[in-house]
Parts: structure tokens; sequence; C-alpha cells
């Protein structure tokens, strides 16, 4: 029974918050919304036994990407971001496939045949922690998409750089 | 080798050459090609004739497979035999004389080497008409020629009246032409196949079945053969498609001489000639072969009685008497036809050279009533021209009195219904065509001189180049006719017998005592003809002047050709005009085919200007393109897998 | 225990809310904020999967598709500065360029 309360809480939370975050006049405020979205998304992973996600999320999204989007807002001028239009004309249709999109997803999965169950229990999976046991399975089994991984956040890197320098005055 | 592939191939080449080279390399040495390319044909040619007539061969070969298509079938294909030879030699002898002469005529035309192409090419095309041996090769010969005869025709193209008169000949051809093309298409329909040797030898099957056209029922054989003739009207200028060939006197003289008086105004009697098994069978068909002929003989005369152009006096005088060889094959008398062909063309192409000197002397007149007197200063030509017109009255022992008298004789004593009305007619034509020729003779080089002075400065006797062919002419015109001398005379009527396997023999149903009467009467009528003019033209030159005041209307119906151009202009051309102005160009053109072609363009570009639309540069509005893609292939694949 | 399906309905609920802001708001920043909902509803699912067959093989996509989207967070922001510093607007429906 508890869990079924927490994860109602949890569940209208996120999507009242996702809400929020989307419709916003201040940039700033979606982007502080998001934050605690982030948080809340955080909780139901570790609902999914999934701490390490959990803590990466945090770190990662909250604390990096976010921490970038604010960055950016501050490029622009709040006080008539806040006087501006918020949706453009399009917004209902918008509305409409967003909405058709739910349904279809739904529907979808409402032809879904459970597989056989894998190997990893929740108890095995505790009694090594999640940690060990995504290390095992990532240093191993995929450990050529862990190494793109590492190529691709270069890539970025540079890529951030390049693309966003002042051009020098000559 | 078959030996007589050279006689058409040689021009063939002759204009190949020229008109390739001869813009910048041959320039004015281009007529060196065609006089021996042509020279050469008439040498084979004379072989021929030696191998027709004394060694007896005859040939029909296929060359060359041109299209197979089902059922049909068509070869380039060679028939030599007797009606063949003589056509040869017809029309590469007159074909080598007339080309040496207009190595002088042409002198210093800017043009050189394009007249000498054209004048190879129709050689090669007069050629292959003659010696095809089926009716797809005659229609390509047949329509080479009226090609080549519109180049020619309007060969000084910057001068309207000469580009007109070509188109105008080309486009009365095509009148009759299709009357022919219809007439080729029965027959092969009718024999399922286009070879001479086929058709003719089947020719009995057609014999007595009929066609039924929306209820009218017509006999085969009239049918076909009327339609063939069709094409012979519009090519030998017959009436009514007869107004073409006064026209084309705006062509150089040469071409005057070659095509419309020896050869190409000929291909219609040579069809008729070798389609003869068919029109045999028809008695409709030869009694209006015979009346065309005749009306039209008579027809052309008076015209030519009262016209001023020398040329267009001779180009009615070749109407007239091409009128006398369809009379004669109307009548039955093919050979006969054939024998005025051949002697008409040696005299004929004589009188249009002698005219064309005597407009080379005179700086290009052509009027009449500027000239006189002429004889003092060009004697040869006078001489030349003398014995043409006396061949062509009729006098007896030169040429035409035999081919002429032949016709007259065999009108009157032949099977034809209307033999004897054609003889009248043929008589009377007689007649006026002597009138007119020395009518021609008297006024232009008897009597005193009535042109400018700088023009009596300029006369002159023609060079050598253009003398030799006259000389020539002439002696072919005395000449020629010694071949078809009749029995009555002593003769051995060589001509008639030679062409008998080809042409057949008409049966005639007189005594001698009529054939000697009649024979009286054409002299008598030849020499009354000169006669008159004599006396009109040299002693009373007030009768004539008299004459065109007293007799205003008669002298106007003839001088304007009795209007005939004018009446197809009423009829024919005004309406095809408003009719392509108003309708065809205003209507058709203008909104369908302009609307279709500009209406395309503009409903796609409006199409597109609506549709370009969707490109609105907004990111979203292409985000929601692809959700609504990519929701409807789910639904879709939920649905209906 | 929580069933299956109540998670799914939450990702999608979660993706379509991201689908609705990439869709409706003018502003550039706002637009990739939901494209970053989106990944996380994506996120969400792969989780839930992966706790509910009991494989880890869902966490290990999940993990690889924060790190992209770290990436392509980074990336498209740098553009939006670019872009930003050209036409200095931060609306979409302002930059139609590609119009036509």
């Amino acid at each position: 029974m508890l869990p079924k309360i927490f994860f109602a809480y949890f569940a209208f939370a996120i999507l009242f918050i996702a809400m929020l975050v989307v419709t916003r006049k201040n940039p700033v405020h979606s982007v502080l919304w998001m934050l605690l979205l982030f948080f809340h998304i955080a909780g139901l992973y570790l609902f999914l036994n999934a701490e390490f996600l959990a803590a990466v999320q945090i770190v990662v999204y909250a604390g990096a990407i976010l921490v970038l989007f604010l960055f950016v807002v501050f490029l622009l001028n709040i006080k008539e971001e806040i006087k501006a239009k918020r949706f453009i004309n399009a917004w209902p249709t918008g509305f409409a496939f967003a909405l058709g999109i739910f349904f279809l997803f739904v529907m979808t999965f409402r032809s879904y045949i459970a597989p056989p169950a894998g190997p990893y229990t929740v108890e095995m999976v505790q009694s090594e922690s999640n940690i060990v046991v995504l290390g095992k399975i990532l240093y191993t089994e995929f450990l050529f998409p862990f190494e793109i991984a590492s190529l691709i956040l270069l890539v970025a890197i540079v890529g951030a750089i390049v693309l966003a320098k002042r051009r020098l005055k000559s | 080798m078959e030996y007589y592939l050279l006689i058409p191939f040689l021009p063939l080449a002759a204009f190949i050459i020229n008109i390739t080279l001869g813009k910048d390399i041959l320039r004015n040495k281009a007529d060196w090609v065609s006089v021996l390319a042509v020279c050469g044909s008439a040498v084979v040619a004379i072989y021929t004739l030696y191998d027709v007539a004394v060694l007896k061969n005859t040939y029909d070969k296929d060359l060359y497979t041109w299209i197979v298509s089902g059922n049909f079938k068509v070869s380039v294909g060679f028939l030599i035999d007797q009606l063949t030879s003589v056509m040869l030699i017809v029309v590469t002898v007159c074909g080598s004389l007339i080309t040496i002469y207009s190595v002088g005529y042409m002198h210093g035309d800017p043009g050189y080497y394009r007249f000498f192409a054209y004048l190879s090419l129709f050689t090669f095309c007069m050629l292959m008409l003659v010696m095809g041996n089926n009716f797809l090769q005659l229609y390509f010969g047949w329509e080479g020629v009226g090609l080549c005869s519109y180049f020619l025709i309007g060969y000084w193209y910057e001068k309207k009246s000469a580009s007109d008169a070509g188109k105008k000949a080309f486009i009365v051809n095509r009148f009759g032409d299709f009357g022919f093309g219809l007439g080729v298409i029965m027959v092969f329909l009718y024999f399922g196949t286009l070879h001479y040797s086929v058709v003719f030898g089947n020719v009995q099957t057609i014999a007595h079945q009929t066609v039924n056209i929306y209820g009218y029922v017509i006999s085969l054989p009239t049918l076909i053969a009327l339609l063939l003739f069709c094409g012979a009207i519009g090519k030998s200028a017959q009436l009514p498609l007869h107004v073409w060939l006064p026209d084309a006197m705006e062509g150089p003289t040469p071409v005057s001489a070659l095509i419309h008086a020896a050869t190409m105004v000929t291909a219609g009697v040579f069809l008729v000639a070798r389609c003869n098994p068919i029109f045999n069978l028809s008695e409709t068909a030869l009694i209006v072969v015979a009346l065309t002929g005749g009306i039209t003989a008579l027809f052309a005369a008076t015209i030519g009685l009262v016209q001023n152009d020398i040329k267009r006096i001779i180009a009615y005088s070749t109407v007239s008497q091409l009128g006398y060889m369809f009379l004669a094959c109307g009548v039955g008398a093919y050979a006969a036809g054939i024998f005025h062909l051949y002697t008409h063309a040696f005299f004929k192409a004589l009188l249009f050279l002698c005219a064309g000197s005597v407009m080379h002397a005179m700086g290009g007149e052509l009027n009449l009533q500027k000239m006189g007197g002429l004889k003092k200063y060009m004697p040869w030509t006078y001489r030349t021209m003398l014995i043409g017109s006396l061949s062509i009255a009729g006098i007896p022992g030169l040429a035409a009195f035999f081919s002429k008298d032949e016709i007259l004789w065999l009108a009157y004593a032949g099977e034809s219904p209307v033999g004897k009305f054609v003889f009248v007619l043929g008589a009377i034509g007689a007649f006026l065509t002597a009138f007119y020729s020395f009518r021609l003779i008297f006024l232009t080089f008897h009597g005193k001189f009535r042109g400018t002075h700088e023009q009596e400065h300029h006369l002159h006797e023609s060079p050598k180049v253009m003398i030799i062919p006259l000389m020539l002419l002439a002696v072919g015109a005395i000449g020629a006719g010694w071949v078809g001398i009749p029995p009555l005379l002593g003769g051995g009527a060589h001509i008639s017998h030679f062409l008998e396997p080809v042409l057949g023999h008409p049966h005639v149903h007189a005594t001698h005592a009529e054939e000697w009467l009649i024979m009286g009467i054409s002299v008598l009528i030849a020499v009354s003809g000169i006669i008159c003019a004599s006396y009109i033209y040299l002693v009373r030159l007030d009768i004539p002047v008299r004459f065109a005041r007293n007799f205003r209307p008669v002298y106007n119906i003839l001088f304007n050709k009795y209007y005939v151009d004018e009446l197809y202009s009423f009829l024919f051309i005004r309406p095809t005009l408003w009719v392509a102005d108003h309708i065809l160009v205003r209507i058709t053109d203008a909104k369908f085919i302009e609307g279709v072609v500009n209406g395309v363009p503009k409903s796609i570009g409006d199409f597109s200007q609506s549709f370009r639309r969707i490109q609105t540069g907004i990111a979203q509005h292409y985000g929601i393109v692809m959700a609504a893609g990519a929701i409807f292939i789910i639904a879709f694949v939920l649905l209906f897998m | 225990m929580v069933p299956l399906y109540w998670y799914i309905v939450l990702s999608a609920a979660l993706f379509s809310v991201g689908v609705f802001g990439f869709l409706a708001r003018r502003n550039v920043i706002i637009m990739f904020m939901s494209i970053e909902l989106m990944l996380n509803a994506v996120n969400m699912s792969l989780i839930t999967f992966s706790h509910y067959l009991q494989d880890m093989r869902g966490q290990i996509l999940a993990f690889f598709v924060i790190a992209v989207a770290a990436a392509e967070a980074a990336i498209g922001l740098a553009i939006i500065i670019a872009l930003f510093r050209n036409k200095s607007t931060a609306h979409v429906d302002e930059i139609h360029e590609m119009q036509g």
C-alpha cells in the first residue's frame, strides 16, 4: 500500500512540475522548476533500485546541465521575456499532437507481452551493490560503447568551444 | 554488276559532292561535277537502250529491301524495259544538254553550286521515278521531283514572286499527290503488294470488283485509275491543276526547259502509260483521261494566243502538248503518247533554251512587245528556234509531225467513244499551236526592234556553250521523230513496235483512205496556222490591235487565263487563309495550345507558390509535421497489423 | 507492488508534456529543456523495464543516454549562443530564414 501512495505522490508531482516547467513566462523560473523535477525523478529511480543512476541524475543533470542552461538563460533580456508572448500561434495543434502521442503510447502498451525475466533479481543486485553490478557489465559487455561515449563527450567539448567562440575582430 | 545502277547514282553522287563541297571548295567549278555525272548517265542510258532494243534484255531486280512491316514489303528495285529505256534517253540526253547550257546561262550567279546541286538531285529523283519497279519508289521519285521543282523554281529566293511560285507549284502538286497517294494505298489494299510485276500480272483479279462508298457503287479499276490520274493531273499541269506551270517560269530558263518541259511534267504521262493495265480495265477512266487531255490542250492553246511573256507562251504550249499526250493515252494509244513525250522533250527544251538565249541577249527582258528584228543579231538562235517552232506546228518531216499525227489518227480511228470529239479538239488545238508558235517567232525575230536603245546595244549572240546544245536539240527536233514513221509513209513504226510489249497496241477501225485524209488535214492545219500568223504579224500588225479593242471582253478573258487563278483564290485560298488566321491562329493556337503550353507551367508555378508556404521556417511547425507522421505510422501499424 | 503499467503511463505522460513544450513555446531555451524532459521520460521507461524484467541493460542504456544528453545539451546551447549573437532574438518564430 505504502509504495503505491509514494508512487502516486511522485507521479503527480512530476507531472505537475513538468507542466510548470513548460508553461512559465520567466525562463529562470522554468529552470528552477526543472531542478525540482529532476530531484523527484531521482527519487523515483531510488524506488526502482537504481541508486547509482539516481546519483548520476542529480550530479550530471541537475548539477551540470541545468547550470549550463542557467548560464545561457542569463544572456537573455529577462524583462522582455516576461512581457513577450509565451506560446507560438500554432500551440493548440501542438497540444493536440502531444495528446495524440500520449494516447498512442498507452494504446501501444496494451499489447505488451512480458518476456522471461533476466538474472539480475533485486536480491542479487542488492547483495553486490548496484554500482558493482553496473561496473561489471559496463566494463566487459559494454566496453566499446563506453569508450565511444567518452569520444562523444570530447566532441562536445571541442564543439561547444568552437561554436560559441567570439570571432576575433581583426 | 548491274550497270544501269550508274544511271541514277551518278547524279546522286554529283548532288552530294556539290551540296557539301560546292559552297566553299568547288564554287565556280561545281558545274563540271554535274555535267560529267549526267553525261555519264546519258552514255549508260544509250547503252541500256542498245541492251534492251538489240540484245532484247529486260531487268526487274530488287536492290535493297527498304521496308518490311507485317505483310508490307517494299524494296528499292529497278525495272528496265522498253518504256523505261525510252524515258531514260529522254531524261538523260535532255538533261545533259540542258546542264551544259546552264554552264553558260548561270555564269556569274552567286548560288552557282546550289543550282547544279539541285539540278543533279532532280535528275536523280526523276531517274528513280522512271526506273522504279514498285509504286512506292515511283512515289518517292514523284515527291522528290516535286521538291526539286520547288527548290529550283524558287532558286532566286530573294524575289518574292519566285518563292511564291515555288510554293504554288508544290502546294498545287500536293492536291494531286493526295489522290495519287490514295491510289497507291488502294493498290496495296487490293493487291497486297506494290510491285509492278505482281500488280500488273494479276490485274484481272480486280477487273469486276466494285467499291461501295456511302451508298455509291464504283467500279474498283475506275476508282484506282482515277485516283492515280489525280497525281498525273497535278504533276503534268492539266486542268484544273494547271495553274502552277505558268508561274513556274519564275525559275531560271534551264529549269523551265528541263523540268517543266522535258521531264518532270511528263512523269504524269509516264505514270498513266506504266499503269496502262489498270486503265485498260476501266472505260470511264480512259474517257476522263482523254477528255481532260483534249480540253486542256485546247484551253491552254487559247490562252497562249494573247500572252506577251515569251516564257509563258511556251509554258502554255507545254500544258497544251501534255494535253495531247493524255489524249493519246485516253484513247488507248499509249505508245503514241510516249512517242509524243519523247519528241516533245526535244523541241520544247529547244524552244525554252532559245527563249533563254533571247533573254540573255535582252538582259532579262521577257516581254514580246519589246522585242523584234532579233534575226540579224542572233542568227543561230533564230534558226534553231525556227526549227523548233516548225516542229511543234507539225510540218511534215520534222519530229512532232509524226507523233502528233499518230495521236490524231489514233484518236479518230480508235475504239474510244470520245475519240472523234477529242480529235476535233486536238485538231483545233493544232491550228492554234502553229499560230501562236509563229506569232512568237515573228514578233521576236522579225520586224523592227521595239526595245530601248541600251538593250539594242547589248544585243549579241549567245556563247558557244549555249549555242551547241541548241544545235544538238535542233537535230533532235528534226530527227527524233524518224523512229516512228508510220507504215503509211513507208516507215517501220519502230517505236510503236518497240513499246508494244509494255504498252500494247490500240485497235484501229478505219481505212487507209481515212488515214491519208487525217494526215492531209494535219498538214493543212499546220500550214494554214503558219500562214495566218505570218499574215497577221508580219503584214497586218493592226489586226491584233483592232481585235483587242473590239473584242475587249474576249481578249481580257484570254489574257487573264480565264480568271482561273482568281477563281481559286476566291474559292480556296481566301477561305483557307481566313480560317487559318481567325480560327487556327486566334482560337486554336492562342487559346488552346498556348493555354496548355502556358497554362501547365503557370499552374505548376501557382501550385508551387502555394505549397511553398508549408516551409514557414519555424522549427516547431516542422516538429508538428514530424510528430504527425510518427503518430500516423504507429497508429497505422497498431490498427492494421 | 506498483504495477508496471503505471510507470509506463507516467513516462508517456512526461514525454507528451515534453512534446507539448517543444511544439508550443516560443523561447528557444524552453524548447531545449522540453527535449531534456523527453529524454528523462525515456530514461524512466528504461529503468522501469530494467527493474521489472530484472535485466541490467536498461540501466546501462539509461546511463549512456544521460551521457549523450549532456554532450548534446552542451553543443545545443553553444549553437543557441551563436544564433543569439546573430539574430539577437531568442524567439523561434522570429527566426525564419529558411522560409519559402
